[in-house]
């Protein structure tokens, strides 16, 4: 199997937060959380563009890079997953990752900075799969049940599609072709490397952003 | 006496509502792949718990049918 990937298609995405209820929904993410969130480009200009964006579990991940106790793991699937009873919650990670993915809960008696929380691809974290202290940490495990992270099965749209990385191009290869426009994909490059329209250093990359 | 009591375990019931949760130490890893599935029965139907290529086709499948839209066209 290929790399878990994510794709935004700002073409279809109208910045419903459907995918950020689900999200929060999903693994009850406490309040002033974000795992994931829509952002809107030019916003406000005729031709804005949104995209939902989360941790990309990128293929070089800035965050492992940078983490000083290395609580960060790659799994099997591609997937940039951490471990909470590692984290000390430095923030370095944050300051790293393009993507603002991770985040920072109040916690404890005086509401200081807690551990690190990040979208885990809804595939949950080291504790035992399905496991009350692995929702408790991380969230529910949709990949071990077989389902795919619920921000993309909701999407009214399917402007945001997840799941192993060659299908996932397919899919976006061929909505593209069938509406002739529309090629970008915000972040990609960042994430997964690769270079194309709309990346910097990419076929036509001037007036974008990766 | 009975009012000292009194005021040592209200303290003591303070100090442990306010108190953090117990953190474990020790590195762990996700040794256990998500096609080992949970072993609840809350799961997808249609492939077998352990089995990888019965997971892969299962996600790629799912994927397909539920994000594109031009799936079976």
């Amino acid at each position: 199997m290929a790399r878990m990937k994510f794709v935004c298609d700002a073409e279809r995405c109208i910045e419903c937060n459907g995918c950020v209820t689900a999200c929060k929904n999903e693994h009850e993410i406490p309040w002033g959380v974000n795992r994931r969130r829509v952002v809107t480009l030019n916003d406000g200009v005729p031709g804005e563009k949104s995209i939902s964006v989360a941790c990309m579990h990128c293929s070089d991940a800035p965050c492992i890079a940078v983490c000083p106790v290395d609580c960060f793991y790659r799994t099997d699937e591609g997937l940039v997953l951490h471990d909470k009873d590692v984290c000390i919650g430095c923030g370095y990670c944050s300051y790293a990752c393009p993507f603002g993915a991770p985040q920072f809960p109040s916690e404890g008696t005086f509401g200081v900075r807690g551990k690190m929380d990040k979208c885990t691809f809804c595939a949950g974290g080291p504790e035992e799969h399905g496991s009350e202290a692995e929702f408790e940490k991380y969230g529910r495990n949709r990949l071990a049940e077989g389902k795919l992270p619920a921000c993309a099965e909701m999407c009214s749209t399917k402007a945001l599609i997840a799941g192993d990385g060659d299908v996932v191009a397919d899919i976006f290869r061929n909505r593209v072709v069938m509406r002739g426009k529309g090629a970008e994909v915000w972040g990609w490059g960042t994430a997964y490397g690769s270079k194309q329209a709309g990346q910097p250093g990419g076929a036509s990359s001037t007036g974008t952003k990766s | 006496m009975k009012k000292a009591a009194v005021w040592t375990l209200a303290l003591v019931g303070a100090l442990v509502g306010c108190s953090e949760k117990p953190q474990s130490h020790g590195l762990k890893r996700g040794d256990v792949p998500p096609y080992a599935g949970t072993g609840k029965p809350y799961v997808d139907a249609g492939w077998k718990a352990g089995d990888k290529a019965s997971w892969e086709e299962h996600v790629k499948v799912r994927t397909q049918r539920g994000q594109n839209d031009y799936y079976g066209n």
